[in-house]
């Protein structure tokens, strides 16, 4: 539990570090590259939540897929890859006010509900099979609407961007 | 490991996020901004599932992963499209709805 503890506490200022530069950094592929440390970060929480499938697909989805698409936006709608300076809005500051409360809300609700909750210590790592018999049975039918999501996610990205 | 350390991440996490929706005039880095949402709902759907012990939170977390996939293609060919008509990304400039 303690190297766990350790883990995670690495893994989770890694993460917000990151996620700070990825709101704050100046240069869009930097974010973009910052952000792929934010998203490997989740991937090993998950895997010290016991969820390696999950963690195993967020990295090929997240890290493999989603990166390359943003890197490719970036690409494509702008010509520069240095710094930027306009990169934020006039609402700046009214971000962070936002931000704080939020946080201080939901930290608050956190503390009263959860306190000094333990997660259970001798949580066994859900294996795939276990995943998929969830998947191909009480959730079949949100799995078949998801794919209609994707299909149509797929037939729209190309209509939106298609030269014609 | 306490319940509330995951909780907490998550929590700064989508403040972050929240923040940078809200800050960035960049079309491409509120993309960015709202994956760091998706993530600590993600963080949070795994906690509950190892707390109550059952399947269900990484099905839910499996189901974010793919509608966020789907979000980011879609978004980013409308962010195309703009760039294509308009030369430029930046929301602020996007106000022909504004009476």
């Amino acid at each position: 539990m303690i190297a766990q503890n350790i883990g995670f506490w690495i893994i989770a200022v890694l993460m917000v570090v990151s996620a700070l530069r990825v709101v704050t950094t100046n240069n869009v592929v930097h974010a973009a590259l910052w952000l792929v440390v934010v998203l490997a970060g989740a991937a090993g929480q998950y895997i010290l939540l016991a969820a390696e499938f999950v963690a195993i697909t967020q990295v090929l989805v997240y890290i493999g897929a989603v990166m390359v698409l943003f890197l490719f936006g970036t690409m494509l709608t702008r010509a520069r890859i240095g710094a930027e300076s306009d990169l934020n809005n006039s609402y700046k500051k009214l971000g962070i006010p936002v931000g704080l409360v939020m946080l201080v809300a939901m930290g608050l609700a956190l503390t009263r509900s959860f306190g000094d909750e333990k997660l259970p210590e001798s949580a066994k790592v859900v294996s795939t099979q276990e995943v998929s018999d969830q998947i191909f049975g009480p959730y079949l039918l949100p799995f078949w609407a998801l794919s209609f999501v994707l299909l149509a996610a797929v037939v729209g990205a190309i209509v939106l961007a298609r030269k014609d | 490991m306490f319940v509330n350390q995951f909780l907490f991440l998550a929590a700064v996490l989508f403040c972050i996020g929240v923040y940078g929706v809200i800050a960035r005039k960049n079309a491409v880095l509120m993309l960015m901004s709202i994956e760091l949402i998706l993530n600590s709902v993600n963080i949070n759907l795994l906690t509950f599932a190892m707390r109550n012990g059952s399947t269900d939170g990484h099905t839910f977390a499996l189901y974010i992963i793919a509608v966020a996939a789907a979000e980011v293609g879609v978004g980013l060919g409308l962010v195309l499209l703009v760039y294509r008509n308009k030369k430029t990304i930046s929301v602020d400039e996007l106000s022909e709805m504004r009476g």
